[in-house]
Parts: C-alpha cells; sequence; structure tokens
C-alpha cells in the first residue's frame, strides 16, 4: 500500500520505518480495502437519507431533500410503535444480564470435573442451533394443538397459551428463548475470568475461616464486575439495535403489534417496499441513537467505575 | 474444559477440616439447580429427536414422551425426495468452506500487523476496523453498494464482502500480542526472514488455538445464517439451508398448494414429519464441530476480548 521506494539512509526515519513495514502493509490491505468498499462507501451512500433517491439518477445527482423523510418517520405512526417495541425487547434481554454470570460462578463451584464438564457442554450446544431451526422449534414445540407445551397443558386438561401467535407474550417468549439458547454460550467468557482469579485469595479467604458462600460473594463477584459492566456498555450502546434474524421469524398477523422494531420496519420499506430514503432515513437515526447512547454510557462507565471501552 | 485451578482449592478446603453445614446447603443447590437446567436444556432436543423417528400422529396426539412411537423412518425418507434440500445442503457447505478459509485468511492477517508495535500508522488503522463496530451505512446503502459492484445473486457475495470482522480482528490481536514473543521476530530477522514468511511459517503454526476458535466462530456464522442470502440472493440454486429451512419451518410452503382427501392427508403428516428431521440433519453437521475446537476454548483465547 505504502512501499517507499526511496532509498534507506537518504530519506528520512518515517520512510525507513514504513519500508519495514511494507511486509506488515501487505498483510492489512485485504482487510483494508474490503472495509473500504462494504463499510466506508455505504457510509458516504447514507447521503440518500437526505435526497430523494431515484436509482435513475444515482446518489450524486438525485435531488436533495433535506430532513423530509426524517420527519415522515417522526410523524408516522410506526415512529412510537417501533421505537417502543425495540426498546422493550432490549431492555428486557438486558434484565437477564446476571444469567450467564451466574451460570458461570455455578460452573466454577463444581468440583465433579466430569459432571461440570457435561454440565458445560450441554449448555453451550443451543448456541450451534441456528435462528430458523431455533424458531421453527419453537413454533414446533408451542403449537397449542399438536405441540409438545400444548400436549403438557392437557395432561393436566388446561388450556396452553398459544406462544407464538400472542401479542402480549411475544417479548417473553423472545427474551427467554434467547437465555435457553444462548446464557450457556455468553457465560464462558466469565468462566474464563474465573479461572483466571489469583489462587492465594481462596486460600486466604480459607484461612480467615470465609464459607464457600462467602468466597464466591466476596471473591468471584467482585473479580466477574469489570468483565460485566465492559459487556453492559456495549449492550446499551446497541440498545436500539435488536437484531433483525430473530425477530423477524417470529413475526406474524397476530403478534406484529409488538414484533414491529426498527430493523424488521428498515427491511420493509427498503427492500420490500423500495423506498430506499425512506428507509435509509430510518436506519440512520438508529444507527446514530445507538453511537450517542454507546458514547455516553461510555462515559458513565469511566467516571463511576474506571471501566470503559476507551 | 475450562482449567480452574481455584476449583481445586475450593475442593481441598470444604473436604477438609472445616466443612460447614452452609456450604453443604450450597453444594445441593447447587447441583440441584444444575439437574434442573440439564432438563430444561437437553429435553426440548432430545424430543425432536424422538418425534423425527415417530408416527406423527403419535407426536400430535401427546403420546411421545420419553421413547418414539410408531418406530418410522418415513421423515428422513421424505428428505432425499426434496432436490432442493440437498442443493441448499451444498450451497451451505460451499458458502461455509469458502467464507471461513476467506475469514481466517483476511482477519487474522490484518490482526497480525495491528498486534506489532511496530507498524507505523498503527492507532489509526486499529481505529478504522473499530468504528466500523458502532456505525454502518445502514441496510440500504449496502445493498446499493453490492449492486453497483455486480454482486447482486451471485455466489461472491455470500462469502466475500462481509467477511472482515472488527471483533475478531481485535480478539486475535491480541491473541498474538500476548503470545507470541517479540524475540522471535527479532531472530527471524537477523536470519533474513521478512515480515510474511515469518507470519506464515513462524506466527500462523504457533496459533493454531485462535485459528480454531475463529474459524469455529466464522464457520457456525455461516452455517446458520439467512440474512445475506435473504437480501442479496433471488436465484433458488444459490440458496443456502437456511433459506430452504425457513421456507419449511416458518412459511410452510410445503403444505400450500396440496389438493384434499387422503393423498392429501398423508402428504401433510409427512410434511409435519420432515419438520422434525429436516432439524436433525442440518443441525448436527455444525454441532459436531464443537469437540474438536473445544479444547483451545481456554483463557488466553477468550479474555483477551474483553480486556481490549
Amino acid at each position: 500500500m505504502k512501499m517507499a521506494s526511496g532509498q534507506a539512509g537518504t530519506t528520512g526515519r518515517t520512510v525507513r520505518q514504513i519500508r519495514r513495514g511494507a511486509g506488515l502493509y501487505v498483510l492489512l490491505l485485504p482487510a483494508f480495502i474490503l472495509t473500504l468498499l462494504f463499510a466506508y462507501k455505504p457510509m458516504y451512500g447514507v447521503v440518500i437519507a437526505f435526497k430523494d433517491y431515484s436509482p435513475a439518477l444515482g446518489i450524486m445527482d438525485s435531488p436533495w431533500a433535506g430532513f423530509k423523510y426524517f420527519e415522515k418517520f417522526f410523524q408516522s405512526y410506526q415512529f412510537d410503535n417501533t421505537i417502543r417495541n425495540t426498546l422493550v425487547i432490549s431492555l428486557y434481554s438486558m434484565a437477564t444480564f446476571p444469567i450467564p454470570i451466574a451460570l458461570a460462578l455455578m460452573v466454577n463451584q463444581m468440583r465433579a470435573n466430569r459432571f461440570r464438564r457435561f454440565f458445560q457442554t450441554v449448555t453451550y450446544m443451543p448456541h450451534f442451533i441456528s435462528t430458523v431451526v431455533m424458531v421453527g422449534l419453537m413454533l414446533i414445540l408451542f403449537s397449542p394443538s399438536t405441540g409438545l407445551l400444548g400436549n403438557l397443558y392437557a395432561l393436566f386438561g388446561a388450556e396452553p397459551p398459544d406462544l407464538m401467535g400472542s401479542s402480549g407474550l411475544f417479548t417473553s417468549v423472545y427474551v427467554w428463548s434467547d437465555v435457553w439458547q444462548h446464557a450457556g454460550w455468553d457465560s464462558i467468557i466469565y468462566i474464563a475470568a474465573l479461572s483466571a482469579v489469583d489462587p492465594s485469595l481462596y486460600e486466604a479467604a480459607t484461612v480467615d475461616g470465609a464459607s464457600r458462600w462467602q468466597k464466591v460473594r466476596f471473591i468471584d463477584i467482585p473479580m466477574l464486575l469489570p468483565t460485566a459492566v465492559t459487556l453492559l456498555v456495549l449492550r446499551v450502546g446497541g440498545l436500539l439495535g435488536v437484531g433483525f434474524e430473530k425477530v423477524y421469524l417470529m413475526q406474524n398477523d397476530l403478534n406484529i403489534t409488538s414484533s414491529e422494531i426498527l430493523s424488521t420496519y428498515v427491511y420493509k420499506i427498503g427492500l420490500l417496499s423500495s423506498q430506499y430514503s425512506f428507509s435509509s432515513a430510518i436506519n440512520l437515526f438508529n444507527t446514530v441513537i445507538n453511537f450517542a447512547l454507546l458514547v455516553i454510557v461510555n462515559q458513565i462507565a469511566k467516571k463511576t467505575s474506571s471501566n470503559s471501552l476507551w | 474444559m475450562m482449567e480452574t485451578r481455584n476449583a481445586a482449592v475450593a475442593g481441598k478446603t470444604a473436604g477438609g477440616v472445616n466443612t460447614r453445614s452452609s456450604d453443604a446447603v450450597l453444594e445441593a443447590v447447587l447441583y440441584g439447580l444444575a439437574v434442573l437446567m440439564l432438563i430444561v436444556l437437553l429435553y426440548p432436543l432430545y424430543f425432536i429427536v424422538i418425534a423425527s423417528f415417530s408416527n406423527p400422529s403419535s407426536v400430535a396426539g401427546g403420546k411421545v414422551w420419553l421413547w418414539p412411537s410408531g418406530f418410522t423412518l418415513d421423515g428422513y425418507k421424505e428428505l432425499l425426495k426434496h432436490a432442493n434440500i440437498w442443493i441448499g445442503y451444498r450451497n451451505t457447505i460451499l458458502y461455509t468452506a469458502a467464507g471461513t478459509a476467506i475469514g481466517l485468511a483476511v482477519n487474522l492477517s490484518a490482526a497480525y500487523a495491528l498486534s506489532r508495535r511496530d507498524l507505523p500508522g498503527r492507532k489509526l488503522l486499529s481505529l478504522y476496523f473499530i468504528f466500523t463496530m458502532f456505525f454502518s451505512g445502514g441496510l440500504i446503502p449496502i445493498f446499493l453498494t453490492v449492486r453497483d459492484f455486480h454482486m447482486y445473486d451471485t455466489f461472491l457475495v455470500m462469502v466475500l464482502p462481509f467477511s472482515v470482522s472488527a471483533y475478531n480482528i481485535i480478539v486475535a490481536r491480541t491473541f498474538f500480542q500476548t503470545s507470541i514473543p517479540g524475540d522471535l521476530w527479532e531472530a527471524a530477522q537477523i536470519d533474513g526472514c521478512g515480515n510474511l514468511r515469518y507470519f506464515a511459517q513462524v506466527v500462523l503454526p504457533l496459533s493454531k488455538a485462535i485459528v480454531a476458535v475463529l474459524g469455529l466462530w466464522i464457520a457456525v456464522g455461516y452455517w446458520n445464517s439467512y440474512f445475506n442470502a435473504l437480501i442479496y440472493l433471488k436465484n433458488p440454486d444459490l440458496y443456502p439451508l437456511q433459506l430452504i429451512l425457513r421456507n419449511i419451518l416458518i412459511t410452510n410452503q410445503m403444505q400450500s398448494g396440496m389438493g384434499s382427501g387422503e393423498a392429501a392427508q398423508i402428504a401433510l403428516r409427512l410434511a409435519s414429519l420432515m419438520r422434525y428431521s429436516v432439524i436433525i440433519v442440518s443441525t448436527v453437521p455444525i454441532m459436531l464441530l464443537y469437540p474438536f475446537v473445544q479444547k483451545y476454548f481456554n483463557q488466553g483465547v477468550m479474555i483477551g476480548a474483553v480486556k481490549e
């Protein structure tokens, strides 16, 4: 990329350095170019959010529209709805963040090695199920008429709820199925952090007569805090970034009032009804809020706990 | 699998002189809870397996609980008749293999370059990648870019444009920084070894753990994703398995367009049975990858992700 052709010795220190780094730049080049083309070039393309984009004219020549599409979104009835749904799902998910931590603490207390390994393997396994299969599984198992859940309720002669076709239950089903699938996997990072705890801390605690619970409470949990804070900050930065894949698959006419979120709305407006500028405006609004949240929360984390991303 | 030194320590003390009643309670609660969790995690998966071998009427009628009822292989036989499943399977294998190879090559080499403190412009270049984690052009601008490059509805769009992952680069960079001793490079330089050869012949062989872990992440990602295919593919012959599964499991396209009467009844039952077998056939291969990589999931690889 920056192969310096100047003769070493006659030119300055920087050029010599860059020459020596030439091989390193070659290693960097493929990732650099792909990022330029498929991450930075689209960032420029974001200007269509402020234009009346027409494919015939292209990005450059389409006429400016100012904040027209942002206003259109703020005034549409979908604005409140999508933002609320996205926030509710996000905050609900975030409330489950202690679960992987609890799992890690549990695993760390298991002294039967075989059992521990088995437990870990089983808790990781669901992570490898694809989103499509996961939602398919839920549809099969939760079917009130033919599913496992329906049959379970039938055993007690009770009427089963329609988990997949209920607007009120949508968020709970979404969040808890996520916990089922990913809590084990998400605990890996905490288990790793626990395995790095200095054993002399436990020895000292034992000498002082601490119980096992006290060791968990006063050694393990404080040790996990920095990791937890870092991950939590990242989560807040993604508050309006609920993933498209699972929600879109779980959507149906019965739950759409709770399941229309920003990313599914962006997809429908943009690709299904080809309103490119409008879709980009919604998307940009989403990205900017996320970015601002991340910066703010990171500042707070920095001030209060000296943990931060940068 | 995780080497928990402290577990051993805790074991020694609790088994020793001061075993307390509170510790015993903790132990009971711990294992009780763990067993409960195992059941909640395993039973649904086990149920899918036995249901895939059972008569669909028994499954729907609530007769399948612990054992297959009315044993049959019809669900699996039915799979063989659907050519699109196998085309999807082939496509997914190709996307996963190519995507993983490209992803590893691109991200590991970039990560190594960024791990070297003597790289001029290192900080700025790191920021160049990290920024993409927090800001993106969004769906439509990316879609338009892909179309401008004539990659829409091609094999390439499934494996190349989105292969760079800032997150993976950071994890790998941390790994290289902490596990490849700097003296090695000094020594190699004296022997006249250049950066490229050093990376290929010295660094990579020492980095099996990170190759395995990132390789697993990337491969699982490709195997399981349907989003890019949904957005960028039109030709059904290019569809990956997940998009076909979506039609079978979620939008139920198999069931529409069938007539009525007894033949339709049978077809409907087979379709519902096939949903179980297709889940097994599509999920087991990627789950089998994990045990091979398991031993590399040690603290060295994982902890770097958060620390940086």
